[in-house]
């Protein structure tokens, strides 16, 4: 049996989506800035897909800027906010220990140019509260950046009110909803929301495409310079048929997230109460407020990256955070943040499921999963050692 | 092209040499848990010659594999020869390693070294 669990690097893309953008490559392939028919015929798809995009996130259509994907929204976004708090001498940002790496790579970045960087404790399971924002605003602060739902624990952070602390106090909020749009229900104005990035291949859209959502009066800052496209804040050609099918994947998951969450958070907990039984092992981030699809555990005594070899001999593709798969030296940032010792760290396990998973699918990895474990484990020093307790196990029983 | 050789998959989920050797006559460990690698390697050494060797490891696919071909490369052979075995010599024998997993192979070689000079330790030989 194959089973594809890992929808929180990527999706297959949806039919929907393919069926979207095929007409933009083989007859309406126009560029939207040319005056001829072929040219104006891609602008208005080009016009519809803003306005339609716009519709799924409850903004206005001038309001999108279509992007390359969710690290160069992010990149846009923060960069854009640093700036505008430069203006005013305001320069402290704050964000969360366990921002995707486009976050903490930009905030490293403004770091060095003066910008002082403050990152919320996301505690053991994984959250911060809109009680420690507003304790960390300063009259300085120029920008708050959290994630809408992490990638890889699947805690959902509660944007809602942290948009609204934002709004009371004056500051710029930005949400890196990459792992939540489409999957969970978004709207910006509602949720105090100033500045979004989402990418469309997290919800069965093509790679290489996102959106920039920034309210009206937000002044952007280029990363890319050149024509006049996207309001003149994104230069180069638009990607039409990846935005075509972008549009279109984000109508379909908006139109099905409540459908979607209860077939993938069942399926979810089927998997979660199965490797629950596997001794000394552990599940990451809260069991109830997290992402419908999201799974992540650690096996004590065992390296990540082994057990992915092995799923993947046994036909499943999921991801672990351990160093061996992250290509550095450094254990997941993210599961260093809610405390887990380096040891454990290596030793995790992400599945992410979609809507197209099965209940015979998660039962197929309840049958492998443990055997993989003991495999491993089996030829473990480390695990001799806890067993024969020359050294102590960290994890429960 | 995947990121692992036919060869190191092979070592590594049919890993040759697995398990502990009891009352060997020379042991090592390398790594540790914090890097997410350690290699335990066993040897039962009879007139300088390694009649046979286990190991043990915790780690990533290239580590196990790195293991397992360096105790098919010692066995049978003599102290002396095991002891010029080098980490190069196991990589290339797996037909190569990424470049950010030949730290595995040193491993490997290290491990070996360790176990050899545990055995000269216990015996109270100097080298």
């Amino acid at each position: 049996m194959n089973v594809y669990a890992d929808n929180a690097a990527t999706t297959k893309m949806s039919r929907t989506a393919i069926d979207a953008m095929l007409p933009y490559m083989e007859t309406i392939f126009g560029n939207p800035s040319s005056l001829h028919t072929v040219g104006q015929k891609a602008n208005e798809a080009l016009c519809d897909a803003r306005e339609r995009a716009a519709r799924c996130l409850g903004c206005e259509a001038r309001e999108i800027y279509f992007t390359s994907g969710g690290s160069e929204a992010d990149n846009q976004a923060i960069i854009s906010a640093a700036m505008i708090g430069a203006k005013k001498g305001k320069k402290h940002i704050i964000s969360t220990a366990f921002e995707h790496h486009a976050v903490l790579h930009t905030l490293k970045k403004l770091e060095k140019q003066g910008f002082e960087i403050e990152l919320l404790d996301v505690g053991e399971k994984g959250n911060i509260t809109p009680e420690q924002v507003e304790k960390a605003i300063r009259e300085d602060t120029c920008l708050v950046t959290t994630m809408f739902a992490n990638n890889e624990i699947g805690s959902i952070l509660p944007i809602p009110e942290i948009g609204k602390v934002c709004k009371d106090k004056g500051v710029l909020f930005h949400t890196d909803a990459v792992q939540a749009a489409g999957h969970e229900h978004i709207n910006v104005k509602d949720m105090n929301i100033d500045m979004l990035s989402l990418s469309a291949h997290k919800f069965h859209g093509p790679k290489g495409i996102g959106i920039l959502y920034a309210r009206k009066g937000i002044n952007l800052t280029n990363i890319i310079e050149g024509g006049a496209q996207e309001r003149g804040k994104r230069g180069g050609t638009e990607n039409i048929p990846a935005i075509m099918g972008m549009t279109a994947a984000l109508e379909e998951a908006c139109a099905n997230i409540d459908k979607n969450k209860a077939k993938v958070s069942a399926l979810r907990d089927r998997l979660i109460n199965g490797l629950k039984k596997i001794p000394y092992s552990t599940l990451n981030g809260d069991e109830v407020n997290r992402l419908a699809g999201n799974v992540n555990f650690c096996f004590e005594g065992i390296e990540g990256e082994s057990i992915l070899l092995l799923l993947d001999a046994d036909g499943i593709c999921a991801s672990s955070g351990s160093a061996c798969t992250s290509g550095s030296l450094e254990p997941s940032h993210v599961l260093l943040a809610i405390g887990r010792p380096h040891e454990i760290a290596h030793g995790s396990l992400r599945l992410s499921l979609c809507e197209n998973n099965t209940e015979e699918e998660i039962d197929y990895m309840l049958e492998v999963i443990p055997k993989v474990i003991d495999r491993l484990r089996s030829m473990s020093p480390l695990w001799r050692e806890k067993v024969n307790g020359e050294k102590e196990f960290i994890l429960a029983k | 092209m995947a990121l692992y050789s036919e060869k190191v998959m092979d070592h590594f989920t049919n890993p040759r040499n697995v398990g502990v050797i009891e009352n060997a006559d020379g042991v090592g460990e390398v790594g540790n848990a914090v890097c997410g690698d350690i290699m335990k390697i066993y040897l039962k050494i009879d007139n300088d010659i390694i009649t046979d060797v286990k190991f043990e490891t915790f780690g990533c696919g290239s580590a196990i594999a790195s293991s397992s071909m360096a105790t098919e490369l010692i066995k049978g052979k003599p102290l002396s020869e095991a002891l010029t075995l080098t980490n190069k010599a196991v990589a290339e024998a797996l037909d190569g390693l990424p470049a950010h997993k030949m730290h595995c192979s040193v491993l490997a070689e290290e491990a070996i070294k360790a176990a050899i000079d545990d055995y000269y330790k216990k015996k109270g030989i100097k080298q």
